[in-house]
């Protein structure tokens, strides 16, 4: 017969002082993971869901980048637009864009320093083929002028990144004439401007890259293969989606050291929890031989003071993320691993994360329980009724 | 019986208990020292004496951007310089694209790149050799350690950012006092399978002949370019660094707000220890002060009780810690170059010290004040 849980409890109850310690301690490990994994989460999500299905990124063959040197000829494009499967608009113009990436240094709002920030420059046929891209204030850039759109993030974080701002961009000053709103995309961080001005001012005849709207997934999929089959053109396709997934390493270091603190962190906690947990066996150990003596078997003795332990553990993870709750949408920054600009992301607390954070805990209880369970469950009757 | 050893007997009177608080202490410790560790190899360390003696010197709109490689003999001209290199970054791949096989590749010119860095040391008989060969390269040792280089042996490097792949013979091994992660080839190489670098360069490395002379010459590089086609931005080896540092993102935040969740759970599980020992010693205080104990002494016992079991665990934690990171950073990677060196060590100490004094500090205080009579009647 099971020990009710109420039993566990009053018990907890019972200890306040030492029960909100140890679960406060529990908190701060879970506070630390889920602020880890949230990064994380954010980070993926600002690679992960951008890039339409049906948009094929062109880059130089052998690149991995938007930012290599060499790319896309002209001519390219010309084949480009009356390749069968590429869509139209509703002006009957074939979906192709031919885009350059450079990267410029902008210093941050904060005071924490300069950093490197992408700039995309397309044409109006680019801005329209991701209809996911809203623009909340001022306008698009015009073509032929030098004027640039900044992302909210970029316009949030960096100085000189206000309308009617100007940014130095290789000969001349381009002027911010509007923002927009890419939040949890990687163009959340980017400035974009016209191409044929700036393949102008640095007389470039190269794309680095092309992106081609198809009608269709198959169509999508042919597109991409015809512009990795075709000798001549010596170009590398790939579905826009595949090519930002490829991006979420940038998020190895956070992983890395997150991992490493979180695993520390958790020992210790579980350490902490079997103290907590003996003393409250030692506190116990009339009372725990007397429920022996009623009829409790051993092993509902050892599941009840698991189940205290694993309370507990619960307390400490609902206190652990109440603390991070506050900082759910935090936007900061970190190096792309590809590009080495800067990518804009925001701590993200998804249910995954939650759960992750609420089994963690769990197992922190589980362990730190299992040894002060079991050292209840096995003493002798008599001893300890004399204790 | 004197104070120490009734404080060392107390200590570990519950040995279980005891042993559990000072594991947990020691894992936060280790935690704390790899995070002043980190801290300390990104904002503290100097470098060598010629890194404060060196400047970058970059396109001033990014290091994207290339500058004219003519600006390598304008800069040469300027008082002060004594070396001048060009270097570009080459981005290739070595094998495959996992980040245990990457390190950065630079082209640069070969006779003069060691002037530039003369705490390279190689020995002459290879930088010659390196000279003379336009498709060789010299690389670190610690590189050639880890993926087991010979003198003579073949790299091939996939081009990501340039068209063209680089087949290189090692000519050389440097070895340099901090890890550099590097290998250098000849650039001509690069421009001869990519024409349009030709004339260009990724950045200048710069030697300046005295550390007094480091701030004015990079003024007039600076000034010398501000109104061409292409600006620069010359800064010193450190704070360019720094800025690599930079774009990682806010990582003094994160390592404040985890080096603070770290210290505040070492105070928790501190001060848990203490509160249930104290409480279970309530009628022994009692008795202690029937024998003569004043309050001051009693508080003295528990202090220094908690204190030393933090003491034991942050000398445990730190010490495992200055052994991990060693072995880190002999694998590469992210640690390279990193140590735990005795002022962290002893400041770890310090921080277990001072939450060991604070955690028991209420509860003895308690104790402490209690009266005797009170004390005598308390049931556990």
């Amino acid at each position: 017969m099971a020990i009710p849980l109420s039993y566990n409890v009053r018990n907890l109850k019972l200890r306040k002082g030492l029960t909100i310690m140890t679960a406060l301690g529990i908190a701060l490990t879970v506070a630390t993971a889920v602020f880890i994994m949230a990064l994380l989460a954010g980070l993926n999500r600002a690679f992960g869901t951008t890039g339409d299905p049906l948009n094929v990124l062109v880059l130089r063959k052998g690149s991995n980048s938007e930012l290599s040197a060499g790319g896309v000829q002209r001519e390219a494009m010309q084949v480009f637009k009356d390749l069968p499967g590429v869509a139209k608009n509703n002006r009957n113009e074939p979906m192709v864009s031919g885009e350059d990436i450079l990267i410029i240094v902008l210093p941050r709002k904060d005071g924490t320093g300069e950093t490197n920030v992408t700039t995309r420059f397309l044409t109006p046929m680019g801005v329209e083929m991701r209809p996911e891209i809203k623009l909340v204030e001022g306008r698009w850039f015009t073509p032929g002028q030098r004027e640039i759109t900044v992302s909210k993030a970029i316009h949030d974080r960096f100085s000189h990144a206000n309308i009617g701002d100007s940014m130095r961009i290789g000969s001349g000053d381009w002027k911010v004439v509007g923002v927009f709103d890419a939040s949890g995309t990687a163009h959340a961080s980017e400035v974009w401007g016209d191409i044929n001005q700036i393949s102008t001012d640095f007389e470039r005849s190269i794309y680095s890259s092309a992106l081609l709207r198809a009608t269709d997934p198959v169509s999508a999929e042919a597109l991409k293969n015809r512009a990795n089959d075709d000798q001549r053109l010596e170009l590398n396709g790939m579905l826009e989606p595949e090519y930002y997934r490829s991006q979420t390493k940038s998020g190895d270091p956070i992983k890395w050291v997150g991992q490493i603190v979180a695993i520390i962190m958790a020992i210790g906690s579980c350490f902490a929890a079997t103290n907590t947990m003996y003393a409250a066996v030692a506190y116990r150990g009339r009372e725990i031989a007397t429920l022996r003596v009623i009829g409790f078997s051993r092993s509902s003795i050892l599941t009840s003071f698991v189940l205290e332990s694993l309370l507990l553990s619960l307390l400490g993870a609902a206190i652990g993320i109440l603390l991070m709750l506050p900082f759910n949408g935090w936007t900061t920054g970190t190096s792309n691993a590809v590009t080495f600009s800067e990518v804009v992301f925001s701590l993200q607390m998804t249910p995954t994360v939650i759960g992750a954070a609420l089994g963690f805990a769990l197992f922190m209880g589980l362990v730190g329980g299992i040894a002060p369970a079991w050292h209840a469950a096995s003493r002798e009757i008599l001893a300890a009724l004399r204790d | 019986m004197t104070l120490t050893s009734f404080v060392r007997k107390n200590a570990f009177r519950n040995k279980r208990r005891s042993i559990l608080t000072v594991l947990s202490i020691a894992f936060s410790l280790l935690l704390l020292t790899f995070m002043m560790t980190i801290w300390r190899s990104f904002y503290i360390d100097e470098g060598t004496a010629q890194s404060a003696q060196r400047l970058i010197v970059r396109n001033k709109v990014s290091l994207a951007f290339p500058l004219p490689g003519f600006y390598r003999e304008k800069i040469r001209a300027i008082p002060g310089v004594t070396h001048v290199v060009n270097q570009q970054w080459f981005g290739g791949q070595y094998k495959d694209d996992k980040p245990e096989n990457f390190f950065a590749q630079f082209g640069a010119d070969p006779k003069e790149l060691f002037d530039v860095y003369p705490e390279f040391e190689i020995a002459p008989d290879q930088l010659a050799a390196w000279q003379k060969d336009r498709a060789g390269c010299v690389v670190d040792g610690k590189l050639a350690e880890k993926f087991g280089w010979k003198i003579g042996d073949h790299l091939h490097l996939k081009g990501l950012i340039f068209p063209m792949n680089l087949e290189l013979t090692v000519r050389g091994i440097f070895h340099a006092p901090l890890p550099t992660q590097s290998i250098y080839f000849d650039k001509t190489y690069i421009e001869e399978g990519f024409k349009p670098l030709k004339g260009s360069d990724g950045f200048f490395g710069v030697l300046v002949d005295s550390p007094e002379n480091v701030t004015r010459v990079g003024q007039a590089i600076d000034e010398l370019f501000r109104n061409s086609t292409a600006p620069t931005k010359t800064e010193t080896e450190r704070a360019f660094q720094l800025g690599f540092i930079a774009m990682l993102g806010n990582v003094k935040a994160f390592i404040l707000i985890i080096s603070s969740a770290v210290v505040f759970a070492i105070l928790l599980v501190s001060a848990t220890t203490m509160a249930m020992s104290v409480r279970e010693r309530t009628r022994e205080v009692a008795v202690l002060k029937t024998l003569g104990f004043t309050r001051g002494s009693i508080l003295a016992l528990f202090v220094g009780e908690a204190v030393s079991l933090s003491l034991i665990g942050g000398l445990l934690g730190s010490s495992v810690a200055f052994l991990l990171v060693a072995g880190a950073a002999s694998q590469g990677g992210f640690l390279t170059g990193m140590k735990v060196t005795p002022p962290t060590i002893l400041l770890a100490i310090a921080v277990a010290a001072l939450v060991g004094f604070l955690s028991a500090f209420i509860p003895s205080y308690n104790a402490s004040q209690t009266n005797i009579v009170d004390g005598l009647r308390h049931i556990g």
